[in-house]
């Protein structure tokens, strides 16, 4: 179990902790995982309705420190993004970035997922949506 | 100022006991013999070595020092007990009894000889983590042949009782072996008092050297005969051939003569200890649970679950303490523990576990500064936490449809 230096600080110093209002027409909110695997992941992310950028993201996890840093790390890269480049990030983008081992890269596919869901809750909520 | 990193995983290895590196010290270097050299003096010596730790492992728990067999190990040990029963008394029965929340060195054996054509009823425990004798009673046949439950379980330190299940077995005529790895030398355990035939133990796990482990056998009322699993020289009354590890046998024995001598003041310091652990964390944390029941458990145990706090991000935050947990994440197969789903401890809360194993070399102090640390990280990890603040919400996660699939 050793950890990537980056893994570390993210577990240490998470970007983004904490909760949007998900009643909020603007906020589009991502919750993936189940208790019973181990990790649960929610993802908010405050989209500009004129711009389609998503202007602030927040998450909190409930998982191992590669689904913290994993999650985390999500946040910081869909800010200032558009709807569309959110969801072109991958999860072998995450693995890459945090050196996660095989082992963790569930953790990775939990947090596209997550950016996924988000994405989706935010344009159920507009109907039309912004193609991406 | 404590000394970190602490070490409290003592249920996983104990650090040896300096006293006990000493007695094997000259069997590390001028006293090289091999103890079944019979014509010189560098064999008698290791010889007289390895009968004095025969005496000493077998004044640990009440046994005469010719039912000692040495060996690598206690893996080894519980692979000799149960292939070496099913295999010599194949003619007479080919059932097994053993339960599910036993050791993977037993369940694995116990599955091996399956294939073999044995048949093996695997017994549920309760909460608590306790076999229920009655399960017992009706599980035996005629076919029966060996019974292994072990004395106390190595995540939650929970003690069945052994001598109830060992009169059962006597009473039916079914050898009764037991994994006492986790108890000898930190409980009290004598193999006539409790009716056992054959007993696994351990020296790394009292304060003594890895590598070395041992099998009480019975040689009378009754005599339990074994077929060896390893072939060769014929060593150790032909129930486990190969050069006697002198060095690790000395220290083996070193270290259960202590655990004998110490074991009423060191056991009343473990439990002090790890009431002094358990009521702290229990004081500053709500949504906490003690895995197993906490009257039959080992002294120096505590199993707990920190409700939405994934275990092995706990054990990322507290770096500087060395503890284990069920977690999925902590283990290679990625499911969590087995023997806390044994004990019907949810998968959430499993995922969520801890185990402390305090040992002869933990102090108060210690001890409060594992306290400390937990308690500020399950804090900061559950702010953290979906999970804490659905629950907060008043949101049974129990009833939220979980996306599994992703």
């Amino acid at each position: 179990m050793a950890y990537s230096d980056k893994v570390i600080d993210h577990y240490n110093n998470p970007r983004n902790v904490g909760s949007l209002p998900k009643e909020d027409p603007n906020v589009g909110t991502g919750l993936v995982g189940a208790p019973e695997c181990g990790d649960v992941m929610k993802l908010q992310i405050k989209v500009n309705e004129e711009s389609g950028v998503i202007e602030d993201a927040k998450f909190k996890t409930f998982g191992c420190g590669s689904a913290i840093a994993s999650s985390s790390l999500a946040t910081e890269w869909v800010k200032g993004k558009t709807l569309g480049e959110a969801l072109a990030i991958k999860n072998t983008d995450i693995v890459k970035e945090l050196s996660l081992p095989p082992v963790k890269i569930h953790c990775s596919v939990l947090a596209e997922d997550a950016i996924k869901a988000a994405v989706t809750d935010w344009k159920k909520k507009h109907g039309d949506g912004l193609t991406s | 100022m404590v000394k970190l990193p602490i070490y409290m995983d003592n249920h996983a290895t104990t650090p040896l006991d300096p006293r006990v590196l000493k007695a094997m010290m000259p069997y590390l270097t001028d006293q090289f013999g091999n103890a079944a050299s019979r014509n010189h003096k560098f064999g008698w010596e290791a010889e007289e070595a390895v009968e004095e730790a025969r005496r000493q492992i077998a004044a640990l728990i009440g046994a005469d020092a010719r039912e000692i067999v040495f060996t690598s190990g206690a893996t080894e040990s519980d692979n000799l007990a149960v292939k070496g029963v099913a295999w010599m008394y194949r003619e007479k029965g080919d059932h097994i009894i053993t339960a599910v929340t036993e050791h993977k060195a037993i369940l694995d054996t116990c599955k091996h000889l399956e294939k073999e054509g044995f048949r093996v009823t695997f017994l549920p425990v309760d909460s608590k983590g306790l076999v229920d004798l009655d399960d017992l009673r009706k599980a035996i046949t005629d076919k029966t042949i060996l019974i292994s439950i072990m004395t106390a379980n190595n995540e939650v330190g929970v003690i069945q009782d052994i001598k109830a299940i060992g009169k059962i077995a006597r009473e039916r005529g079914v050898l009764f072996h037991t994994d006492a790895v986790q108890a000898a030398g930190k409980v009290p355990f004598n193999v006539n008092e409790m009716n056992v035939d054959i007993a696994s133990l351990s020296a790394h796990k009292f304060y003594g050297p890895k590598g070395v482990g041992a099998l009480y056998v019975r040689r009378r009322n009754p005599r339990v005969l074994l077929t060896p699993i390893i072939d060769g020289g014929g060593h150790e009354r032909g129930m486990r051939s190969g050069t006697l590890n002198v060095p690790g046998i000395a220290g083996f024995g070193k270290a259960a003569q202590i655990a004998r001598e110490e074991m009423p003041k060191e056991s009343a310091e473990m439990f002090r200890l790890r009431e002094r652990l358990r009521t702290t964390l229990e004081r500053e944390l709500d949504e906490i649970y003690i895995n197993g029941d906490l009257q039959r458990r080992l002294p120096g145990n505590l199993n707990m679950s920190f409700a939405y706090v994934e275990g092995e991000s706990l054990l990322m935050g507290i770096n500087d303490v060395a503890v284990s947990s069920g977690s999925a994440c902590t283990s290679a197969s990625l499911e969590p523990s087995y023997v806390l789903k044994a004990l019907g401890v949810g998968e959430d809360l499993a995922h969520t576990s801890i185990r402390f194993g305090i040992g002869r070399f933990n102090t108060e102090e210690e001890v409060d500064y594992v306290a400390g640390r937990v308690t500020e990280v399950v804090r900061r990890l559950r702010e953290l936490s979906p999970l804490y603040e659905m629950a907060k919400e008043g949101i049974d996660l129990k009833s939220v449809h979980w996306a599994t699939e992703a």
